[in-house]
């Protein structure tokens, strides 16, 4: 099952639906299983767990059980999930596929040391590919939709995928498969989300 | 959070203002009726009556003008989200586009020079979903004006329904139309929705059509009892 992550400032939010609800339209024509959640319920353990346990339930199942997790885009203003990042250190161990999704990007970039820059972007950009990666097969030169108010200096670790005139596109670790796109894929270029499906089919025999 | 929804009277603007009615505080509608008919960021059709849905909703409404030249109406939609701003204390703004990045990049820059939340609750929304909760929810929406083949007179005026959505789902395989009419090929005014406190009757309108171009303008109507 793959796991969709709503970072947006509060659960059922209106930027639900303009940030996670595209991405789980993508997976539905694909029929894979997903699950939506959004990232406050990773800080919560279960009554039956006792709090000296290192993970909350949702953690647990990412870490064991899930086949991907995507962590979707919010609204311009909202920056709250990075005063929230260090429930995300999980994913430092996880060897499942993980696409973070602008906010998303961000949370990876912060989790693996690299330092915010005030970046604001908001429209179309021209985006060239070059490294080649699965997660962009078949897109070596595209228009892509951004809406950011801040950026990340790459971190260690990672690479360069993709990128524009002024800006780091798409990262990638480079042992992991953690990708970060700071675009939003889900506007014009659903390819993106498309193939990083791919890859989790790839990585598990029952999806 | 208290919210301005950018309001046309059309089926998206009334659906995202029901939609955050649910999750937030709606203060007031905001309506900019464009003199271009050719406009690029406001829907035309019938926006005098966004004044009798504000009535039918008792939701406050400010209604602004703009010659809509092209970069220009953006300023004028800037000076009208001020004014709901300091009237209403607004945080933020909601708005109806589905696809436009050339609609909805513009007024986040403008939301973001102003410090306040955007929000585009129908965005790359599934539009057969969309359509058909519509219908469900209970909204009366009629089609104000039609834009391109093969729609003919007999569309001005007609109610949405699901005898409608199956045209438009054959239209949309055959023709690539949007099933939302989000390429523009028609408009839409909203007579009833759930939030309404009244329902809108039409007592008058006229049809004006020509070669797959036509609208349909009510020119008087009133507020009954639901």
């Amino acid at each position: 099952m793959i796991i969709i992550c709503d970072l947006s400032y509060k659960s059922e939010s209106l930027s639900f639906f303009e940030y996670v609800k595209p991405i789980e339209e993508i997976i539905k024509k694909t029929e894979m299983s997903f699950k939506t959640v959004h990232y406050s319920e990773l800080e919560k353990k279960s009554e039956s767990s006792n709090n000296s346990e290192e993970y909350s339930g949702l953690q647990n199942f990412l870490l064991k059980k899930a086949t991907g997790i995507i962590l979707c885009g919010t609204a311009l203003k909202d920056n709250e999930f990075l005063k929230k990042t260090e429930i995300f250190q999980f994913l430092k161990y996880t060897e499942i596929p993980v696409l973070g999704i602008c906010a998303g990007f961000q949370v990876i970039a912060k989790l693996f040391g690299g330092n915010i820059i005030e970046n604001k972007k908001i429209g179309m950009t021209t985006v060239k590919t070059i490294s080649d990666s699965p997660v962009l097969r078949g897109m070596d030169k595209f228009e892509a939709y951004e809406l950011h108010k801040n950026s990340f200096e790459l971190p260690a670790d990672f690479l360069i995928l993709a990128e524009s005139d002024t800006d780091i596109q798409v990262i990638k670790h480079r042992y992991k498969l953690i990708f970060g796109v700071i675009f939003h894929p889900e506007v014009r270029n659903e390819r993106v989300v498309e193939n990083f499906l791919g890859i989790i089919r790839g990585t598990c025999k029952s999806v | 959070m208290k919210l301005g929804v950018l309001f046309s009277g059309g089926k998206d603007s009334v659906f995202v203002c029901y939609m955050a009615m649910q999750r937030e505080e709606v203060e007031c509608l905001i309506t900019l009726a464009s003199k271009n008919t050719e406009s690029y960021m406001f829907h035309t059709p019938n926006i005098s009556l966004t004044s009798l849905q504000s009535k039918a909703a008792d939701i406050p409404l400010l209604e602004f003008e703009t010659d809509g030249e092209k970069e220009d109406e953006l300023e004028d939609l800037k000076s009208a989200i001020i004014c709901a701003k300091d009237k209403y204390c607004i945080e933020g703004i909601v708005t109806g586009a589905i696809m436009s990045v050339y609609q909805a990049s513009r007024i986040q820059k403008i939301c973001d020079s102003l410090d306040l939340w955007c929000f585009n609750p129908l965005w790359y929304i599934n539009q057969n979903d969309y359509m058909n909760n519509i219908l469900d929810l209970g909204f009366e929406v009629i089609i104000s004006g039609v834009f391109s083949y093969p729609f003919d007179e007999s569309w001005l005026g007609r109610r949405i329904d699901e005898k409608m959505l199956d045209e438009l789902s054959t239209f949309s395989e055959k023709y690539k139309i949007t099933l939302t009419g989000e390429g523009g090929e028609f408009e839409t005014f909203v007579l009833d929705a759930p939030f309404f406190k009244k329902k809108i009757i039409i007592d008058d309108f006229d049809t004006n059509y020509k070669n797959y171009n036509g609208l349909f303008s009510i020119k008087a109507a009133h507020l009954e009892d639901k």
